[in-house]
């Protein structure tokens, strides 16, 4: 009976480390210790006043918290992708150049600055979804019925998209000083928490729906794990490889209304830039293959504020903006060795040995 | 006789998380000797090779190379020692020749001498009589072929135990010989060979000695002359088994409906994957086979009717109607289910749980927007885990860490839980242990009093006789044949393969 409950306890010790979600919680732990240690100031919340004359929460967790909004929102369609077609987007920062210069080439119509919108901000955001959605169906087109390797299907857009954003508003960089424009990236009047926040945690619940009442995730890692047996058990491989593509259009659509929105104006050949990386890192961290498969967005999501984390951390720390990546980089390879298979394998291994001596 | 034993294990332990795989295992190898390692699925066989080629590292228990006892860690060291192993699966190289996958990492020179490799090469596989060049790719040789130049490569590499992991299973009978012949002409040079294997006529045709584990204990050491079939069928089942004819009487009730139009009717039909156009017919409670050699294209014809490959012509009519089945979607909708020959690459999912791997055929005909809900799947789960007898940790395991007999009834179980009318089973009991055999059989037989029809396929005749009313025999991608009733013997059916008389 004792031996019983023994391996009881040592399942469930085990089954935390298992879990994916266990090395990208910890890493987001240890960055907080370690702020909180070197200065209990940092997750200090006060009401500051926005631009707009309104009282509204300030501090480093609401920056971080903001500014991960359109990562977090990309790392939910990448993982998607990824676990589907065992490859990763990697024009999405390109798309958001372009989904962001359709929204205002809609907003200030042919002038390059203006101070009212020319057509609702819902027509704006519809159009930027719709094209957003066509370019990620692009991608898809390519990947599943072309099968060409994701990383080469999606370098067309990465070379191309900039480009075509630029073309979009007649290589001009429009600028809309209408407040409304503002209202998604900045704060919406009366609400005193960031917009972007409200909107990723909007989009996490009807991701979460989503996974709750269709069986996307079955049909998504079912096709990722093995497309042929998953055809002839009637699913359609090439048309879920195709809709996720699409999905993380959609995303792309959202993240880059909300990158518009927060300045108002858009530089195409600079906004979003490398955000493709992160939106992979984000997977990767998150404990995903990235060769596809089994996933967990939740673990991808939880990832996505880890490297915001890391890099607020940083800027914190007054690391000269040159040297960021380099940084970045160092904590980034531990934290993907730590999540590789291989390394958690071996961590389940020694817990277990440890417990086992303890027991004894 | 104890002084040319060449490998002994003694108290081999081996745990996994919550499976005790291996519990006080010993095996003794002799000079000279083809030794089958006979077991159920999960009996423990699989895990006595990894860990004695060094794949698995044992609890506890030691091991003697000739006397002395070394230790294994890798699978260099099992090299070294003299062990070489070779797989089910082919792990060579087909891009590549034949003389460099049998030098392939074995060299420490910097440089190749082409000439002298090949020369090298040829030697041994004339001395081997292997049919094979050495410059030619190992891609384009025939299965049996390849896996004789793992084996050469063994050979060539000093070993003094040769371990062939189900070598047979996918061979046919003129390969069997030849790769047989290859193992007695080793076994003349003092290579201790273990042969790993479910068909017991070759056991019983090229074999010395038999070890038997069950559920991962060790059962017996027996003289093949010693151990009658039947009792060794018993000892690995470790229960009295029913004689295989029990099933023969069962089968007696005339299960067909004759009176309403077949269940499932095709004319002409052919498909891309090179299936000549051919009629099939089957009626409510009919069992029925499709038998031939291997390449005779007779999983290629069931696939065609369950629209697996693209269908390039035919009419087909259902319970009297006729309908389109263009891809797999269309088929489940009718009712039709498929059970395909490659477990591993056409019907398992390896990662998602068996819940997953048993819901997934219901769930996609539902659709992507009606999920079934978290405590029906765990019922229905657990009811097929019970009914069909599936050993797994829990529903929630990766189906990929089941036993090879376990994963097909999972998918059995995917089948039957969409209640078809007409199942079509590809090799269900393919390298699969006899007992779990019987139980799928009669499963068969079952469903066709319950009124559905089905198709079986086996490579083992006697299997298809057991169950089948009718058999449609094939050659070269044309049906050739079909026998019912009295013609249903051995004799019969292997002279309708060979070249019988068209119907």
């Amino acid at each position: 009976m004792t031996d019983k409950k023994l391996s009881q306890d040592q399942n469930f010790f085990l089954r935390i480390l298992k879990k994916q979600i266990f090395i990208p919680i910890s890493a987001l732990l240890v960055l907080m210790l370690f702020n909180l240690i070197a200065d209990p100031t940092f997750f200090r919340v006060e009401l500051g006043i926005s631009s707009l004359g309104y009282p509204v929460l300030k501090g480093n967790l609401i920056t971080i918290l903001d500014n991960a909004s359109e990562l977090v929102i990309l790392s939910i369609g990448m993982t998607l992708v990824t676990a589907a077609s065992g490859g990763q987007d990697i024009s999405v920062g390109a798309t958001i150049a372009l989904a962001g210069s359709v929204v205002l080439r809609i907003l200030c119509g042919t002038d390059t600055l203006t101070d009212h919108i020319h057509a609702p901000i819902i027509v704006a955001f519809l159009a930027c979804v719709l094209v957003a959605m066509l370019f990620g169906a692009f991608n898809g087109v390519l990947v599943a019925y072309f099968k060409l390797q994701p990383m080469v299907a999606t370098l067309i857009l990465f070379t191309a998209g900039r480009s075509i954003a630029a073309w979009i508003n007649n290589n001009t960089l429009p600028n809309n000083t209408d407040p409304r424009v503002g209202y998604y990236g900045n704060f919406f009047p009366g609400i005193a928490v960031p917009s972007p926040i409200l909107i990723a945690i909007l989009f996490m619940i009807v991701t979460a729906l989503v996974m709750r009442f269709t069986k996307l995730s079955l049909f998504t890692q079912a096709v990722g794990i093995n497309a042929e047996s998953s055809r002839l058990n009637g699913i359609n491989p090439q048309l879920i490889k195709f809709m996720t593509y699409v999905i993380l259009g959609f995303c792309v659509a959202v993240a880059g209304f909300i990158k518009v929105s927060r300045l108002s104006t858009i530089n195409y050949s600079v906004i979003a830039k490398d955000i493709e990386m992160d939106a992979i890192l984000a997977v990767a961290l998150g404990g995903n293959a990235l060769s596809g498969g089994k996933f967990s967005i939740s673990s991808s999501i939880v990832g996505a504020y880890v490297i915001q984390f890391l890099t607020i951390t940083l800027y914190r720390f007054e690391v000269p903006a040159a040297a960021l990546p380099a940084y970045k980089a160092i904590v980034v390879i531990i934290l993907v060795v730590l999540s590789a298979p291989v390394v958690r394998k071996k961590f389940a291994e020694l817990k277990k040995n440890f417990t086992a001596k303890e027991a004894n | 006789m104890q002084d040319d034993v060449i490998l002994r294990l003694e108290g081999i332990c081996k745990e996994f998380p919550g499976v005790k795989a291996l519990s006080n295992v010993q095996f003794t190898l002799h000079k000279g000797e083809i030794h089958a390692l006979m077991g159920e699925n999960g009996a423990g066989k699989s895990t006595l090779i990894k860990v004695l080629t060094g794949v698995y590292q044992k609890d506890a228990g030691s091991i003697y190379m000739d006397g002395m006892p070394v230790t294994i860690n890798s699978t260099q060291d099992a090299q070294k020692s003299g062990i070489s192993t070779v797989y089910q699966e082919i792990t060579l190289c087909p891009n590549l020749t034949v003389a460099e996958n049998m030098y392939i990492g074995r060299t420490n020179e910097m440089t190749t001498n082409w000439r002298k490799m090949n020369a090298g090469a040829k030697q041994l596989l004339d001395s081997l009589q292997i049919p094979a060049s050495p410059t030619q790719q190992l891609g384009d040789c025939s299965i049996a072929v390849q896996q004789m130049v793992a084996i050469a490569r063994a050979v060539d590499m000093d070993c003094k135990v040769l371990i062939l992991d189900e070598p047979t299973s996918s061979l046919d009978e003129s390969e069997v010989e030849k790769l047989f012949k290859l193992m007695t002409d080793l076994k003349a040079r003092g290579v201790g060979i273990i042969f790993v294997t479910h068909f017991l006529d070759q056991v019983y045709s090229v074999c010395d000695r038999i070890t038997v584990l069950r559920d991962g204990t060790f059962v017996g050491d027996y003289l093949i002359s010693e151990l009658p079939r039947v009792q060794l069928v018993s000892k690995m089942m470790g229960k009295e088994l029913d004689s295989f004819d029990d099933i023969k009487q069962e089968e007696i009730a005339d299960t067909i409906d004759r009176k309403s139009a077949p269940v499932f009717e095709a004319t002409g039909l052919s498909s891309a994957a090179g299936v000549n156009p051919y009629d099939f017919t089957i009626r409510r409670g009919e069992v029925n086979g499709f038998t031939g050699l291997l390449g005779s294209g007779r999983s290629e014809s069931v696939r065609a009717i369950y629209g697996a490959d693209k269908v390039t012509g035919g009419r087909v009519m259902m319970d009297g109607k006729e309908i389109k089945i263009k891809k797999p979607i269309d088929a489940m909708k009718q009712g039709i289910g498929y059970l395909p020959e490659d477990r591993k690459h056409d019907g398992i999912i390896g990662d998602l749980s068996v819940k997953d791997n048993i819901i997934l055929a219901l769930q996609v005909m539902k659709g992507m927007f009606k999920p079934i809900s978290k405590a029906d799947a765990e019922k229905f789960a657990d009811e097929y885990i019970k009914l069909l007898g599936i050993k797994t940790a829990s529903a929630d395991t990766p189906i990929k860490s089941l036993s090879g007999g376990n994963q097909q009834k999972c998918i059995l179980a995917r089948w039957l839980l969409t209640n078809p009318v007409y199942l079509i089973l590809d090799e269900p009991t393919r390298g699969i242990d006899v007992g779990t055999k019987l139980e799928i059989q009669k499963l068969v037989l079952k469903l066709a009093t319950e009124g559905k029809s089905v198709t079986f396929i086996s490579s083992e005749i006697d299997e298809m006789l057991h169950v089948c009313k009718r058999l449609i025999v094939m050659r070269d991608r044309h049906v050739v044949g079909e026998l019912t009733g009295e013609d249903l013997t051995q004799t019969k059916i292997m002279s309708t393969i060979a070249g019988g008389e068209k119907k």
